[in-house]
């Protein structure tokens, strides 16, 4: 009952916001090229998601089929650099982080150039990464690779370093060597900080996959809505916009599931 | 194990260590031994060095000078032949009752069924069994402190060291727990160093309470108890012991207030 209450007042303002907007279209108060009516842009979105051609047994199974049309491919598109990008990041981060956890000597002489390049927007790396890397994928997977890395290196560092001195003590106490201690304790330990940064990294590898796709490569979410301003498609752009939100919202509530499911151990979660 | 003259062996011990710029003498001149199988509490106010000395014999922060020696060989470092109990549980929180508890046996390199078998007799010992699958955010103090008592006896180590174990729970969980040690350690028989600040606990436990003093931490008595168990807490001869006992830790209090007050005047 109180369930479906909050979701009711979940829903009024979306609902409220809505339904402004398409009063400022129906009273014509807004030019529709510059502000299209949801009507329009529900429209657009949905030839925008459906296949282009007729159905062609010839071609292969409908399920195929289903997945031509040019939104799907641009979703998969930027999915897919999304993915690569955020899986070389913080496949680099999370060793480098638990070794400057770990080791001090480690976190002496990573740390200070750590510090010099981690303010830097992934989006500063533009003009090297097509000087390095030309166009298509490889730019626009760097840029995300850097987007991912550093959310995730900063905070296996802290959950290293934040371990609870006296988990090692008991460890110490049970006779665990030094591998043991790192592997059984000291990871399990840090999880928590490793999965939030992996959130947080995989937040940024979603903002940097746009950005990118604006300059480097010809499809993908970031590249359809840039393209449709172009042609002054405004109802198009809105739809990419959503769908990039959408998506978004999917990833971290799969991720945030996903670190609830693995750390069910850890206190934090059920008071938040 | 021969030698039962004396198990743990502390001579002249010394713990200096520095605090805020100033040197605190924390231990002074310790001696104690203690035979196998005995229990024996460390009592005295808190700063009297009993979770200092307890945590030299565990091999945490070793003495500044003397010996402290377990069958004759020195120690130099922790170790499971001296398991320990901590006041604060500390559990693994990622790692459920049954993994917790088997931790120790997989660091000795034993055989899943070994383990099994083990982890399974202790957690019947302790009335975990049911509990077993639980992680420990899902238990209460004294549950927790069940499993931390399961961890250390999974280690089979002939000593016990304990830090307050006890302090945070309610009086009827605390009672309850202490019966269950007692029962224990008539069973397994081994030599328990128990940290307290509770005169009645000690007395409750132990066959030996060793009064110690507000810096440096000296040994101010070192008293026999010998009472019947189970023990009466209402009995004359309890009571006897308590008052006298009282008595000697009110004195260290008493130098411990007045040295606060002396260190809030300085500041």
């Amino acid at each position: 009952m109180k369930g479906y209450r909050h979701a009711a007042s979940g829903i009024l303002v979306p609902l409220a916001a809505l339904a402004f907007w398409q009063m400022l279209s129906t009273m014509g108060w807004v030019n529709a090229t510059i502000l299209p009516s949801p009507m329009a842009v529900l429209l657009k979105w949905w030839s925008y998601l459906r296949p282009l051609e007729v159905f062609d047994p010839a071609q292969g199974s409908y399920l195929k089929w289903c997945f031509t049309g040019e939104l799907i491919q641009d979703a998969i598109g930027s999915l897919y650099r999304v993915l690569v990008g955020f899986t070389i990041g913080s496949g680099l981060a999370l060793p480098l982080g638990l070794a400057m956890g770990y080791s001090r000597v480690a976190y002496g002489l990573f740390n200070p150039l750590v510090q010099v390049l981690r303010p830097i927007p992934p989006i500063a790396y533009i003009p090297l990464s097509i000087l390095w890397f030309g166009l298509g994928n490889p730019p626009a997977v760097f840029l995300i690779s850097i987007g991912a890395f550093f959310p995730v290196l900063m905070n296996t560092v802290a959950g290293v370093q934040n371990v609870d001195s006296i988990y090692l003590r008991v460890g110490r106490n049970l006779g665990a060597s030094r591998l043991t201690q790192f592997t059984r304790i000291i990871l399990p330990a840090a999880t928590p900080y490793i999965f939030t940064g992996a959130r947080i990294g995989m937040g940024t590898a979603f903002i940097v996959v746009i950005v990118s796709e604006m300059i480097a490569v010809n499809n993908g979410l970031g590249y359809r809505i840039l393209e449709a301003r172009e042609y002054l498609w405004s109802d198009k752009i809105i739809a990419g916009m959503f769908t990039i939100g959408l998506l978004g919202l999917g990833i971290d509530t799969l991720m945030s599931r996903l670190s609830s499911h693995l750390l069910k151990w850890h206190r934090g979660l059920e008071q938040g | 194990m021969s030698d039962a003259a004396s198990h743990i062996s502390i001579q002249g011990v010394h713990k200096v260590f520095e605090s805020g710029g100033q040197e605190v003498h924390a231990l002074k001149a310790i001696d104690l031994e203690i035979p196998q199988g005995q229990f024996v509490c460390l009592l005295g106010p808190s700063g009297c060095g009993k979770s200092t000395l307890l945590n030299a014999v565990a091999g945490f922060s070793l003495a500044t000078a003397g010996t402290i020696t377990v069958n004759g060989t020195a120690i130099t470092e922790p170790g499971p032949d001296r398991g320990m109990v901590f006041q604060e549980y500390a559990l693994f929180p990622w790692m459920t009752v049954e993994q917790n508890v088997a931790f120790g046996l997989e660091i000795k390199g034993l055989e899943e069924a070994a383990i099994e078998a083990k982890v399974a007799e202790l957690l019947a010992m302790l009335s975990l069994t049911d509990f077993r699958k639980r992680f420990p955010k899902d238990l209460s103090g004294g549950m927790r402190q069940r499993v931390a008592i399961a961890r250390v006896l999974a280690l089979d180590s002939p000593i016990m060291l304990m830090d307050e174990p006890f302090g945070a729970l309610d009086a009827l969980t605390r009672r309850n727990l202490q019966d269950e040690l007692l029962r224990i350690w008539t069973e397994l028989k081994k030599t328990i160093l128990f940290v307290t600040h509770s005169i009645e606990e000690a007395l409750y436990l132990a066959d030996r309470t060793v009064v110690m003093t507000y810096r440096p931490g000296t040994v101010k008595r070192d008293l026999l108890v010998d009472l019947e168990r189970p023990r009466d807490v209402a009995s004359p001869a309890f009571n006897t012991l308590k008052k006298e006992l009282s008595q000697l830790l009110m004195e260290e209090q008493s130098r411990h207030n007045q040295a606060e007050i002396r260190g809030a005047a300085v500041d």
